[in-house]
């Protein structure tokens, strides 16, 4: 028989959203802002498909072969994060990015907190990929300590 | 260290049921994955070796000893194959991405003699996939 008690398993997922953001701090001047952010501080904002990736792990339950259910990770991610963040302007709609700049670093732990109470399973670490050539990747502050 | 990356896809059959549940709670824990006649996926393997170059080499582990070894403990163990019936490896567990996973990680480990075994991820569609590693190999970056 095969002995697999010692492998750590984890069960990645990605969903996809669409938000509209700005990058901007009235922390800076006019100028400054656009030199720092670029085009991405043009006034209107402008919008991303997001791609989230979520890694969680724990033991494999031997009833059902599976680390958490797969329909209870999509409800929690959809409760927490898509209902709120798709389709919205995460400047305006989203309230930790009222004084936060929405660059994706921020998302990244914005949705790293909102997910990291899932019940069922350990939340591992986030990926989010604002564009097909950029992504970001968080795993809380104590992650990597954690692992030594 | 570097790490080494080869990528394959089988096709394959399943059907998510335990015997020891009732009917309602097979279909009410796996939903449509408990239809009674199964269904199938594309499943895309990434194994990754951790290791060093050979100094003659240059070489963690040759690819084609890799590729043969996928070939002979996962292609010709699971293409095709309908994964509750004809994947021994498999009995008795429900062939979920993160039982296959698992089962591969085994028939694997063992037969990678250059470098070392780091990571095995499956993906079940490119929306879903599992990650396994021998505990305390995880390589954080």
């Amino acid at each position: 028989m095969i002995v697999t008690d010692k492998l750590h398993v984890e069960l990645g997922r990605r969903y996809r959203f669409a938000a509209s953001h700005r990058l901007y701090t009235p922390l800076l001047s006019e100028e400054e802002n656009q030199r720092v952010f670029g085009k991405c501080s043009n006034p209107h904002g402008h919008g991303h498909n997001y791609c989230l990736e979520v890694r969680v792990s724990g033991e494999v339950d031997s009833v059902t072969g599976m680390i958490a259910n797969l329909s209870d990770l999509d409800a929690f991610v959809e409760r927490h994060v898509l209902e709120q963040m798709d389709h919205r302007s995460l400047n305006e709609e989203v309230s930790a990015f009222s004084n936060c700049v929405p660059t994706t670093e921020n998302l990244c732990m914005e949705i790293f907190e909102r997910l990291k109470s899932f019940p069922a399973a350990k939340l591992e670490g986030i990926r989010v990929e604002e564009t097909a050539n950029n992504s970001f990747e968080y795993s809380g502050e104590h992650q990597k300590e954690a692992r030594q | 260290m570097i790490f080494l990356t080869r990528k394959i896809e089988f096709s394959a059959s399943h059907r998510y049921d335990n015997p020891s549940l009732s009917p309602e709670e097979n279909r009410r824990i796996f939903g449509k994955c408990n239809n009674p006649h199964g269904h199938g996926h594309n499943y895309t393997l990434e194994v990754t070796i951790a290791g060093e170059p050979d100094p003659v080499t240059g070489m963690v582990l040759d690819l084609k000893e890799l590729k043969q070894i996928l070939e002979g403990e996962v292609m010709q163990r699971m293409d095709h194959r309908h994964l509750n019936y004809e994947v021994p490896e498999l009995a008795g567990q429900i062939p979920t991405c993160e039982n296959i996973a698992r089962v591969i990680w085994e028939l694997l480990e063992s037969k990678i003699t250059k470098g070392k075994l780091h990571r095995v991820r499956l993906y079940e569609s490119p929306d879903l996939f599992v990650d396994c590693y021998r505990n305390g190999t995880r390589f954080e970056a």
